[in-house]
């Protein structure tokens, strides 16, 4: 068990290995471009441009450059961007992580209490017009980029409507930490929560149901019924406890891939500055290391995302314990 | 979608091939059907584009049109009006008129005709889906079948290739493509791929998505090289190119089959979002998503801008998912389908 | 046979809607079981033993299916109970054995805590006291370390040892009626006969009625007290174990019973097996259903024969006792 935890940790800083040096490989050597004028951003000044390839060792080997790059990201920690002018790139990052955490958090919390309502009901009422408005209302809600729900989210909240009872006590855009006010740090992601939670409700509804159907065919299924405990109990104990390992593998997965940039779109329609919405930024003005910095940290989420999903997984499901 | 009980089992038709069946299936499939009469509805209205531009709207939607003047109820209006909301300062392009007409959806701030962008945008978003889509299956297909069919070091090599970009997120990914190919162009042999080009959104989504499509179908070869007729054709000396041929791809045609209706939705949901971000399809021509980029500005003034290309998307891709569960009902019931 | 049967079945039929319209599994057939009898239920796939023991379950769930008949438990009727009633029956009083052990387990609890949860269905206990019980029946049916396999997750166990701890499970709160379902089917010949002896000790100890349903010859003649061979939903033979390996009456059971190589005597040239095919129960012929493979089928085989006959064995045929007893006297029946 210790040794399969070791070699999956192996495999993990690997898997980071290699996603660092494809990130690497994009920005500084794609054929025919000159990676010091994408550093130095748009209409930079010669002297900038020497200085960029000094201090990413431009004109050293490929290798060299990999590594210093790595040392500046991980050891020294003195990235600078050069579009803001001596801006540290990582201590940035570090500071947009916990608005990333909060946005994600809570909307993982709402999709996944929607997810299973929504699978459970309609995989236990199949066939039903229950099940089917719940099914077409889940596709729906798959179908709207969340960028533009959130958007129509906002022309509701903060605009059209703000001024009526209903939505009065929304804040404005932006973030509120929650240390500092932890009611307006609510207020202020409850509808970013509620959007970013749409598409995912949608999705593990659906997912959970026909996971819950395929499992509800099973011989375990009819020796639980024969056992004569109540179908409440046979549905949730046998059935959605089985169909469980499927639907957190795929939350591991999907938190990680949020928390790693997936957000960004929702960041950057409600105003909030976390990971994503610095990514967004910088893709503006092409702020080279910023990229580079955020696109490397939110891989390494989403490999450790499902680092934690494999051991949820051995937890969640007996076999897949001893299959290591 | 009016009757509750359940689907009956199927009769036993001993006569008719997997592909009849599923054509069986799929007529009698209601949802199924209205949603592809939408989805040729849809195709149809964008590839007349150009006709509405020039009989209905009258307006050209790539110029700006900043000084323009219409008639609308016989009363002559300026294309961008003097604000009348705020402090009253600036311009603010002509909301929808709801007449078949020049600026029936209104202007954009550049004074551009917003419905007749929308058309144009439907094209370029589908074309764009649909490319990404063929590029994507072509790909993922060879990738998935050279590695589930040969096995060893090659399936090795490809399998940990496709792990990492596996685990780059697909949006970081896209864009940390498109701002290097954005910033120059890019030289593939013969082909060049500038900036404004819609190969660009077309290669970027094209090939975010080869891993959750190669993969699938890598398992499935996988598990088709270890049935008992792959075995049995092996046992009875057929050539390693027959077993391809007769056992393996008709086998992974039907799972690809199923996964085209869905990557075309994914690909519209991605195009928009990278357009949105302004990496996608880039000025001045059109797409669905930055037709709402071009309207987020004006959200609270002249919301159709906004609205009218984002509810376009979301029927688009609505009728494309309850298409591409019909298709996968019909063909492969018990398949699992899940990108993104 | 004492007055008061534990189990009473009558008429019951299963049907299922298709597109082909109404398919009839099993088709109105009737028995009655005393306690403490073990009765061998015999047909080929498809013929709906497998179907009948899951009426009497009530596990029948299929939306499409319709039940009709009777099934009396200890004189309460269980067809059309409602799920609260049937769960305090089934569980405690009937409890059912599955054919396959690899599958009839929940893969994410450990055995032990599924027998607990069976217990605790069904009696106010302590989950310690439920617990310790479901250690008792584990090594009751024969497994050692039970308290260890009692932490065990079903894959982890073989095959043999599943369908002991499936037993254990049915066994929990001493039913008064076993209904199993080939139970030895999947397991191997060595394994087979240590659950056999099992069930018959269940009998000896709890006084627990059996229903054995098997395509199994070997595995009757070694349990059973009563037969009932079933063909096409229909008992076409009932009668006792001596009553139907001896003297079959069924041209059916001719068939089925003259595939087994006889043990002493000389060895017939070549095994029989019966000519044909079971029917579709989509198209079932119009009366006897074993008419289109039966080499005795006449006329009066269009309409359906009831079941006739003396002392308890009685057989659906048409054929007079006088012809039949003339037909096995020539060999016809051991051809």
């Amino acid at each position: 068990m210790l040794f399969a935890l070791l070699a999956r940790l192996g495999q993990m800083v690997l898997v980071m290995f290699g996603i660092s040096v494809v990130a690497f490989l994009i920005f500084f050597a794609t054929p025919g471009a000159d990676p010091s004028a994408r550093i130095a951003g748009r209409n930079a000044s010669q002297e900038t441009l020497q200085q960029v390839r000094h201090d990413f060792g431009l004109d050293r080997p490929l290798p060299v450059q990999y590594a210093l790059m790595m040392k500046r990201l991980f050891v020294t920690r003195d990235l600078t961007s050069f579009v803001n002018r001596g801006q540290k790139v990582i201590p940035t990052v570090m500071n947009a992580i916990p608005i990333t955490l909060s946005l994600v958090c809570g909307a993982a919390v709402l999709w996944v209490l929607g997810g299973l309502v929504v699978g459970v009901v309609a995989g236990a009422t199949r066939g039903s017009y229950v099940d089917r408005g719940l099914m077409m209302l889940g596709l729906a809600g798959i179908s709207m980029p969340v960028f533009w729900l959130g958007e129509v989210a906002n022309l509701v909240t903060q605009s059209r409507w703000h001024d009526t009872w209903a939505f009065s006590w929304v804040p404005a855009l932006g973030y509120v930490p929650l240390s500092v006010d932890p009611w307006g740090w609510f207020k202020a992601l409850v509808i970013p929560w509620t959007v970013l939670a749409t598409l995912y409700v949608g999705l593990y509804g659906r997912v959970l149901r026909a996971s819950l159907i395929e499992m509800m065919q099973e011989d375990f299924i009819r020796t639980a019924r024969a056992k004569g405990i109540g179908e409440t109990r046979v549905l949730l104990h046998h059935g959605l406890r089985t169909s469980l390992v499927a639907f957190v593998t795929m939350f591991g997965l999907d938190f990680g891939a949020l928390v790693g940039g997936g957000a960004l779109l929702t960041e950057v329609v409600f105003g909030l500055q976390g990971v994503g919405k610095l990514t967004y930024d910088a893709l503006q003005t092409l702020d080279l290391p910023m990229i580079l910095a955020t696109v490397i940290y939110a891989s390494f989420f989403v490999v450790m995302a499902n680092f934690v999903v494999d051991i949820l997984h051995a937890i969640l499901d007996p076999r897949a314990r001893d299959a290591r | 979608m009016t009757d509750t009980t359940p689907p009956l089992p199927e009769k036993a038709r001993a006569a008719e091939g997997p592909w009849a069946t599923a054509w069986r299936r799929l007529k009698r499939d209601r949802a199924a059907l209205a949603a592809l009469a939408v989805l040729l509805v849809i195709l149809a209205a964008c590839l007349a584009a150009p006709l509405y531009a020039t009989y209905v709207s009258g307006t050209n939607p790539f110029a700006t049109n900043l000084n323009g003047t219409i008639t609308v109820d016989g009363k002559s209006r300026d294309v961008l009006e003097a604000s009348t909301e705020g402090l009253g300062l600036g311009l603010t392009p002509i909301g929808p008129t709801w007449q078949l007409g020049p600026y029936m959806l209104g202007a954009d701030n550049q004074g551009r005709d917003v419905a007749a962008r929308l058309l144009y945008g439907g094209r370029n978003s589908l074309f764009i889906a649909g490319a990404a889509a063929v590029l994507c299956l072509v790909v993922a297909t060879f990738v998935g079948v050279v590695a589930g069919f040969f096995g060893g070091l090659v399936d090795t090599v490809l399998s940990r290739i496709l792990d990492v970009l596996w685990a780059f997120p697909i949006f970081l990914l896209a864009i940390s493509l498109s701002i290097v190919l954005i910033s120059q162009p890019l030289l593939i042999g013969p082909f060049e791929i500038r900036s404004g080009s819609l190969a660009l959104p077309i290669v970027i989504i094209g090939v975010v998505y080869i891993p959750y499509v190669a993969r699938p179908i890598r398992n499935h070869v996988i598990t088709l090289m270890k049935s008992e007729f792959v075995t049995a054709a092996v046992g009875l000396g057929a050539s390693p190119w027959r077993i391809l041929w007769v056992d393996i791809l008709p086998n992974v045609v039907t799972r690809i089959i199923v996964f085209v209706p869905l990557m075309l939705a994914l690909n519209m949901i991605i195009e928009s979002a990278l357009s949105f971000l302004s990496i996608g399809v880039q000025p001045p021509d059109a797409s669905w998503g930055t037709i709402i980029q071009d309207g987020q500005g004006l959200l609270y003034s002249r919301p159709a801008v906004a609205l009218a290309p984002g509810i376009a998307i979301a029927v688009t891709v609505l009728a494309l998912n309850i298409f591409g569960d019909g298709v996968r009902d019909a063909l492969d019931p018990k398949s699992t389908v899940r990108i993104g | 046979m004492p007055a008061e049967p534990l189990l009473e079945v009558s008429g019951l039929t299963v049907s299922f809607r298709t597109e082909d319209g109404l398919v009839e599994a099993v088709r109105g057939i009737s028995f009655a079981i005393a306690p403490g009898e073990i009765m061998g239920l015999v047909g080929e796939s498809g013929s709906g033993k497998s179907q009948t023991l899951l009426a009497l379950m009530g596990l029948i769930t299929s939306p499409n299916a319709v039940l009709s008949g009777s099934v009396r438990f200890r004189g309460q009727e269980l067809v059309g109970l409602g799920r609260r009633a049937l769960d305090r029956i089934r569980g405690r009083d009937m409890a059912m054995i599955f054919q396959d052990p690899m599958t009839a387990l929940t893969p994410v609890h450990t055995v032990g805590a599924q027998i607990v949860e069976q217990i605790r269905a069904h009696e106010r206990i302590s989950p310690r006291a439920a617990r310790a019980r479901a250690v008792e029946l584990i090594s009751a049916v024969g497994i050692p370390a039970p308290a260890d396999v009692a932490g065990r997750y079903p894959h982890q166990l073989s095959g043999g040892m599943r369908q002991r701890a499936v037993i254990a499970m049915a066994l929990s709160c001493n039913p008064a009626l076993l209904i199993a379902d080939e139970p030895t089917t999947a397991l191997d010949v060595t394994v087979q006969a240590q659950i056999l002896e099992l069930i018959g000790r269940l009998r000896d100890e709890f006084g627990s009625a059996v229903i054995l349903v098997t395509h199994d010859l070997g595995v009757v003649a070694e349990i059973a007290d009563t037969v009932r061979v079933m063909y096409a939903g229909k008992v076409v033979e009932e009668g006792s174990k001596r009553d139907l390996f001896t003297a079959p009456q069924h041209p059916y059971a001719w068939g089925l019973f003259a595939s087994i190589p006889p043990l002493e005597g000389a060895r017939p040239a070549r095994l029989s097996a019966i000519p044909g095919t079971p029917p579709r129960l989509s198209a079932l012929p119009a009366g006897c259903a074993f008419r289109p493979r039966c080499a005795h089928a006449h006329a009066a085989c269009a309409a359906m024969p009831a079941l006739t006959g003396e002392g308890g064995h009685r057989a659906a045929c048409v054929l007079s006792p006088a012809r039949r007893a003339e037909l096995l006297a020539a060999g016809e029946a051991r051809s």
